[in-house]
């Protein structure tokens, strides 16, 4: 329990990464399913700015000539989160359009409909 | 100022170069020039792949490129030794005959106004797939994995049908799902060793096994990484998105997805095993264990799926599943022999699916678009040079003497004989597959050279130089890694021994 409450924010996003992690999965609604991508990346970002900051501690920037390391905290996964965060909007951005455009042809955003649809035309 | 050797440079030039090459085809608005771009740069980089292969080979040496200014704890490295080398002139080599021999699929299928688009993709993913064998960070890879995965769909749905795009979301999701599990992985182990870079974690890993701390999540993180790893490269139990993105896509997209892009993933997981997370961890974590057994059931129910298909490219693509399956057992033998067998396999799928692609793409466009084994009766007649080179393909994978699957088949069994516990099942599930592949890919053999009464009065079909160059290109390595393989999988077994130091 003690645990628990050191690491209250590492906690906190990896439930929110299963809950993503399992609308990507099982979410029949395409655009519930890329929310689902977002919150399970968002979850990360989480994570990884948890671990980056130290209480107490400021942004490494310097001010006022201070060079000490150990007044700043760690800037790599601030780095690491940016550059995340352009992973995820690209791919955000490719995946709904794939949505619009199979929205246009078949007329739905529920993946069963859609692989219904898909198999008749198949089938045909 | 110390001399710097100018080999160094290469592993680096050659991911900049394919990217530059995105870049440049954006501007043209036109995909034939597009297409002679893309082939330039690639044969660019697979002779400077050829020197850095003899330069390190001979020299049998590993070395590290510093990417900026920061020295080895903070900045970005490359890495570049005889096993890289080796996949990034193999890899070239592949691109360039398939590229080359499947252009006109890309002209046929994809729309005029999109085919540079389609070139920028391929740039793309050939610049993410060297970087993914070069890099030395754990993040880096992970941004080339995301990249990889744009451009792999952008490359199935470039065809513009309803099933490429239903394939395509298929193929996104399921990839997600694993790049997903790889970043996590990747977070927590940043968070518990305190680097990005593949040697300084594997020296804080092995001082965490040392002290016993962190057990519990080192075994979890192992886990994410490698069933990301797993997922990304369809190993059997996530196998899903093969067969309709494949099914659907050009034929060259089919072709350099299951011949290429998978197997980036898979040398990203060899070269974390070895150099992050060390073979004695992988195997004290049991993690080897597991690979081993979903490599041994794809190989089994890959071939059981691809008995039941009646279209040939998912018959190909379930196929995949089961060489993929190979490759896996291969890694989790555990030993380095096994892992030498796993990459000869790489090897020699890459030079074999390619070709079957091709030459069914080749089939498909004879029977005028319909895809069913039944449609393809005496298309071998008809297109004699795409017959051979997909008989030859089919009984490499099936693994005639001579030929790349037969030697990678030895390599398999012979190395079971150094893991006793997995021998039994390694040397019954081999024989039992391959009796299966001999069962699905023999039918198909055998309809392509049945005379149909049909096509008897139709046309024969022009086939243009460049498919016939590429198919003989690929019919040529496949011989040659049938025949020469010694110095191939010596280069791959001092790699090996590098790479653990």
């Amino acid at each position: 329990m003690n645990h628990l409450e050191t690491n209250f924010y590492e906690a906190v996003s990896v439930i929110l990464f299963g809950i993503g992690f399992m609308n990507l999965l099982l979410q029949n609604n395409l655009i519930k399913k890329f929310i689902g991508l977002n919150i399970m990346d968002t979850a990360i970002y989480l994570f990884l700015a948890a671990q980056g900051y130290i209480f107490g501690r400021v942004a490494p920037i310097l001010t006022d000539g201070v060079i000490d390391a150990s007044y700043y905290i760690n800037p790599v996964p601030a780095g690491l989160v940016l550059t995340g965060i352009v992973v995820s909007v690209s791919i955000t951005a490719f995946s709904l359009a794939l949505v619009q455009r199979l929205y246009k042809h078949y007329g739905s955003l529920n993946m069963d409909e859609i692989m219904r649809l898909s198999r008749e035309e198949e089938g045909e | 100022m110390e001399h710097i050797n100018w080999i160094h440079n290469i592993p680096f030039f050659s991911i900049f170069l394919a990217m530059l090459g995105g870049i440049i085809t954006a501007l043209i608005n036109n995909g034939k020039i597009a297409y002679k771009i893309h082939m330039a740069i690639i044969f660019l980089i697979c002779i400077m792949s050829g020197i850095l292969l003899v330069d390190v080979a001979a020299k049998n040496e590993i070395f590290t490129f510093m990417m900026g200014h920061f020295p080895a704890p903070w900045g970005n490295e490359l890495r570049a030794g005889p096993l890289e080398a080796l996949m990034a002139v193999t890899f070239s080599v592949v691109m360039l005959l398939t590229v080359g021999g499947g252009a006109n699929f890309v002209f046929k299928d994809v729309v005029p106004e999109k085919q540079h688009l389609y070139f920028i993709m391929l740039n793309a993913l050939f610049g993410a797939m060297l970087a993914l064998i070069y890099t030395n960070d754990i993040f880096t890879a992970y941004v080339f994995i995301e990249i990889n995965t744009i451009a792999s769909c952008a490359l199935i749905m470039a065809k513009g049908t309803p099933q490429s795009m239903v394939g395509t979301t298929h193929y996104l999701i399921i990839s997600l799902l694993g790049s997903g599990l790889f970043l996590l992985g990747v977070s927590i182990l940043y968070g518990i060793t305190g680097h990005l870079l593949f040697p300084q974690m594997k020296e804080a890993i092995v001082e965490l096994i040392k002290t016993e701390q962190y057990h519990m999540p080192l075994l979890v993180v192992t886990g994410f990484i490698f069933i990301g790893i797993a997922i990304k490269s369809a190993l059997f139990p996530f196998h899903s998105m093969l067969p309709g993105a494949y099914g659907s896509a050009t034929p060259t997209s089919s072709g350099i997805l299951s011949g290429l892009v998978l197997k980036s993933y898979i040398i990203l997981g060899i070269k974390l095993i070895y150099c992050v997370f060390s073979a004695q961890v992988m195997e004290s974590l049991r993690i080897t264990d597991i690979l081993f057994a979903f490599g041994l059931s794809g190989m089994v129910m890959g071939s059981v799926y691809a008995m039941k298909e009646r279209t040939m490219k998912r018959m190909l693509a379930y196929s995949s599943v089961a060489q993929i399956g190979y490759i896996y057992m291969g890694i989790g033998m555990g030993t380095r022999v096994g892992v030498t067998a796993a990459c000869f396999h790489i090897l020699a799928h890459a030079v074999t699916k390619t070709l079957l692609f091709l030459c069914c793409g080749s089939f498909v466009e004879d029977s005028g678009g319909k895809e069913k084994i039944y449609h393809m009766r005496g298309a071998a007649l008809r297109n004699p040079l795409a017959g051979i080179g997909y008989t030859l393909g089919a009984l490499s994978m099936i693994g005639i003497p001579l030929l790349a699957g037969f030697i990678s088949k030895v390599y398999f069994a012979t190395a079971s004989v150094y893991s006793p516990g997995k021998m039994a099942a390694v040397l019954i599930v081999l024989g039992v597959s391959m009796v299966l592949n001999a069962l699905y890919f023999l039918p198909s053999v055998i309809a392509i050279w049945t005379p149909a009464k049909e096509a008897l009065n139709s046309p024969s079909p022009s086939v243009s130089p460049a498919f016939a160059v590429s198919v003989i290109g690929f019919i040529a390595l496949n011989l040659i890694l049938g025949i020469y393989y010694r110095p191939i999988t010596h280069i791959i077994q001092i790699s090996l021994d590098l790479l653990a130091q």
